[in-house]
């Protein structure tokens, strides 16, 4: 009675499974938190929104907003208003139209729902006109230049209306977008399966019938999962197996740049603690700290090499990078002199370190360097929810932060730097800096916000409210069958024009 | 009879102390959890939206109240993260932990009792030391790092198996079969070093008795003697050892679903713990109290009946 069923066990799990040949398998390093555009809030998400909610513009890899939902658009003379055009036949994955009315909906969606973390970066709209049926235009209070590039993630994402009204809060359990594809089903903290969209707008440059995201998180596992066939693209690659997948001719590595910067933010203003340690109180202290450091040696031998030395927000790759502030050389005398001439000769401070890899290899190696100058770097290890709790509070001194980055330098510098912004976890307030960042916001003048972004730059030099040590490549693998990726600085992995061979 | 209303009315007590800890015990936690919640960006609108949500700004015994009124009413609350109910995840990811929690305890028994019976019937020959040797590795090494092994192996070198993932029964059995395996191997293994050594002592226990010497004598066949006279006695310890190791495996699968993504009920609480999404951390730890409190009352209930001493 039993050995039939044994026996149809034994079969099955001796099958090898045929990957059908259509469907695409990515593998992810975290879990997608909620999938919604307006209310979601990690980096990982914004990954499957690539291939479920198209955007009114999108980035190209040298970072120029091209067009996406929108296909033109213009700021008035005065820029406080920005028209676009939408593109026309375009339909939500439900059969409703995309049109300008949609956009407004959209708009004063990101803008208004409760717990929206969209609302910060729209902050500047203030109403929303549809024009014509397929011409919107957005009202600003003052001018705004980040605006186009906050359209191009996931303010500038586009839900059906209907079903948005019909779902009210529960709408992530069953998003409906504009994407090439449409929502199948989710396990919570497993597959989140997709299927393509038959009328999706530019249908001739998709070449997958289903896409499922799988998180793995143990990079060891990702990366085995695409070696067995698991997995067809794994996202955030370890550096140090890069080496290895140049030797596999079934597997092929792709990296760029990232928008982002990993760096050490130093208590300077948050709270009182920030005047116990000579590194808060003393910008000298700060230099020596900085001069003390070999940002080359620490991406070799933190990073495996995988990432480029800078020190800014933006990388020394990125147009927006002032080429007249360059990366200072390791100067351990330098800096022995400063700590002198500061008054202070073996200052010691505690480095807040959250407990993944990277930042720890990053504090260790910062440790033994500033030790030569005569620094004592006490590391803090921190789980990495308690150590923004504590940023937060000012219960640090200083605190090995990264950031994921935004198209546009506006979103690494003003929240992060400009006083009393809610990053601001160093504390910095200098009324010169602030005016210098919001004047950038103020023109779309490319070669005048270049100008003022070298400006606050210098500030940022003399201050040091935060070290900017590097910035990581993203590094993503593939199955070799696979052709047509496109690396984009925001990391994210867009499905168009991929292909299985 | 009275026995059983009593102890089913100390379960109400019991339950409100539990979830008094849960509270307490989730406000030790460092930091403003409103803030965790809001994650890499933080907006402030966002935190104050979360503070409203969760009550946050409000006494920790009101907080405590609204959360109870929920309990009681069935309704442990969203997560916050993913927007879903605690209870339907609750249910989603138990029965995929008890299938692999299951698994490895049917490896873990093969494995376990009969390397424990060889290992007795050839005491001090090198099955016995091989057999040992086996127990002392399967004791000492951590699960994250033989699955790793074993993922590398089985995976990437000869593709036997998938690396990791879950796939529904319902969906795909096979396949479904085919991704436990190695989590359940990883999981059963440490379990069946411990089941090896204890069924081997019972074992050898058993074999030096009276009993067997008399079946011996009688020149029964040592298969006999062995599988169906000796093996029943000693399995009495190792059955009640099993039920005990019930919870540790259940444990142990926290780790074992982290290293092989499996969407089970240990991943529930990591990520929820990590994530600061407090309905679920709580959701979660009050049913697995609740769990632990009705199983211990099915025991006592169960040792009565067998027990007429008891029943006093």
């Amino acid at each position: 009675m039993l050995k039939p069923i044994a026996a149809a066990i034994a079969a099955a799990v001796l099958a090898t499974p045929l990957a059908g040949a259509q469907t695409l398998r990515i593998g992810l390093a975290e879990d997608p938190d909620v999938l919604d555009p307006t209310l979601a809030r990690t980096f990982v998400g914004r990954i499957v929104f690539a291939s479920l909610c198209d955007k009114l513009v999108d980035i190209d890899k040298d970072l120029k907003i091209v067009p996406q939902l929108a296909t033109s658009w213009e700021w008035s003379k005065d820029q406080k208003s920005l028209t676009m055009k939408i593109r026309q036949g375009v339909t939500f994955h439900d059969g409703e139209k995309l049109d300008a009315a949609a956009v407004k909906f959209n708009i004063e969606r990101h803008k208004t729902m409760q717990g929206s973390n969209r609302r910060g970066e729209l902050a500047p709209v203030t109403g929303v006109d549809v024009v014509d049926p397929y011409t919107v235009r957005l009202n600003l209070a003052a001018p705004f230049a980040p605006l186009v590039a906050q359209l191009a993630d996931r303010s500038g994402m586009m839900v059906s209306p209907k079903a948005a009204q019909a779902a009210g809060e529960k709408f992530s359990a069953h998003p409906v977008c504009a994407g090439p594809f449409k929502f199948v089903d989710r396990i919570a903290q497993g597959k989140i399966s997709l299927e393509r969209f038959s009328n999706y707008w530019n249908k001739g440059a998709i070449h997958f019938d289903k896409v499922t995201y799988e998180p793995v998180v143990d990079p060891t596992v990702r990366l085995a999962n695409l070696k067995s066939g698991q997995l067809d693209f794994i996202e955030r690659v370890n550096p140090s197996d890069m080496p290895a997948l140049k030797g596999d001719a079934k597997l092929k590595a792709a990296k760029i740049v990232e928008i982002g910067y990993q760096g050490i933010t130093i208590n300077i203003g948050k709270s009182e603690e920030s005047q116990k340690t000579a590194l808060g109180k003393d910008p000298r202290v700060r230099e020596a700290f900085e001069l003390s450091l070999d940002r080359d040696a620490i991406v070799q031998v933190a990073m495996d090499g995988e990432a480029v030395a800078g020190n800014q927000w933006v990388a020394p790759t990125n147009a927006w990078y002032a080429k007249s502030e360059p990366i200072p050389k390791r100067d351990v005398n330098r800096a022995k002199a400063l700590l002198r001439e500061a008054g202070v000769t073996n200052p010691s401070f505690t480095l807040l370190t959250p407990t993944t890899a990277d930042a720890q290899r990053v504090a260790q190696v910062v440790q033994s360097m500033a030790k030569d100058a005569g620094f004592d770097v006490k590391i803090q290890l921190t789980e990495f929810a308690t150590t923004l709790n504590l940023a937060d509070k000012g219960q640090y001194e200083a605190f090995v932060l990264a950031w994921s980055g935004r198209a546009d330098p506006d979103g690494n510098v003003y929240s992060h730097l400009v006083s009393k912004q809610p990053l601001n976890y160093a504390g910095y307030a200098n009324a010169e800096f602030d005016k210098t960042i919001t004047e950038s916001r103020e023109t779309n003048d490319a070669t005048q916000r270049a100008k003022l972004f070298e400006q606050a730059a210098k500030l940022e030099h003399r201050d040091r409210p935060i070290v900017y040590l590097y910035h990581r490549q993203w590094l993503w693998a593939h199955t070799s069958r696979l052709q047509g990726f496109r690396p984009i600085p925001d990391g994210m992995v867009r499905l168009q024009d991929l292909k299985l061979n | 009879m009275s026995f059983i209303l009593r102890r089913l009315g100390a379960i109400v007590p019991t339950l409100f102390f539990v979830s008094v800890m849960i509270f307490g015990l989730q406000q030790l936690l460092p930091g403003d959890p409103a803030i965790a919640m809001a994650g890499e960006e933080r907006d402030p609108n966002v935190v104050a939206y979360l503070r409203g949500k969760f009550h946050l700004d409000e006494p920790l015994p009101v907080r405590y109240g609204y959360w109870l009124k929920g309990v009681v009413q069935g309704d442990l609350g969203e997560s916050v993260r993913i927007q879903r109910p605690v209870t339907e995840l609750i249910l989603e990811k138990l029965p995929i932990t008890l299938e692999l929690a299951g698994i490895a305890m049917a490896i873990a028994l093969v494995i376990g009792i009969g390397a424990g019976i060889v290992s007795a019937v050839y005491k001090d020959t090198w099955i016995d030391y091989v057999a040992n040797v086996f127990a002392l590795w399967g004791l000492s090494t951590p699960n994250f790092w033989l699955g790793i092994l074993l993922i590398l192996l089985f995976a990437v070198k000869l593709g036997w198996l998938p690396a990791s993932g879950y796939v529904s029964p319902f969906e795909d059995l096979g396949e479904n079969l085919r991704s436990m395996i190695l989590p359940a191997f990883v999981l059963g293994n440490a379990l069946a070093a411990v089941l090896m050594r204890h069924t081997r002592s019972a074992m050898l226990q058993v074999l030096s008795s009276d009993y067997v010497r008399t079946a011996r004598a009688k020149g029964l066949d040592e298969r006999v003697v062995i599988l169906r006279h000796a093996l029943r006695n000693a399995l009495i310890p190792v059955v009640t050892l099993t039920a005990l190791q019930l919870g540790e495996l259940l444990s142990g699968a926290v780790l074992t679903e982290q290293v092989f993504s499996i969407p089970g009920f240990g991943k529930l609480i990591v990520d929820a713990v990590f994530n600061r999404d407090y309905s679920v951390v709580q959701g979660v730890v009050l049913f697995t109290a609740s769990a632990y409190i009705v199983l211990n009352l099915l025991a006592d209930v169960a040792y009565v009946l067998i027990n007429p001493r008891m029943r006093a």
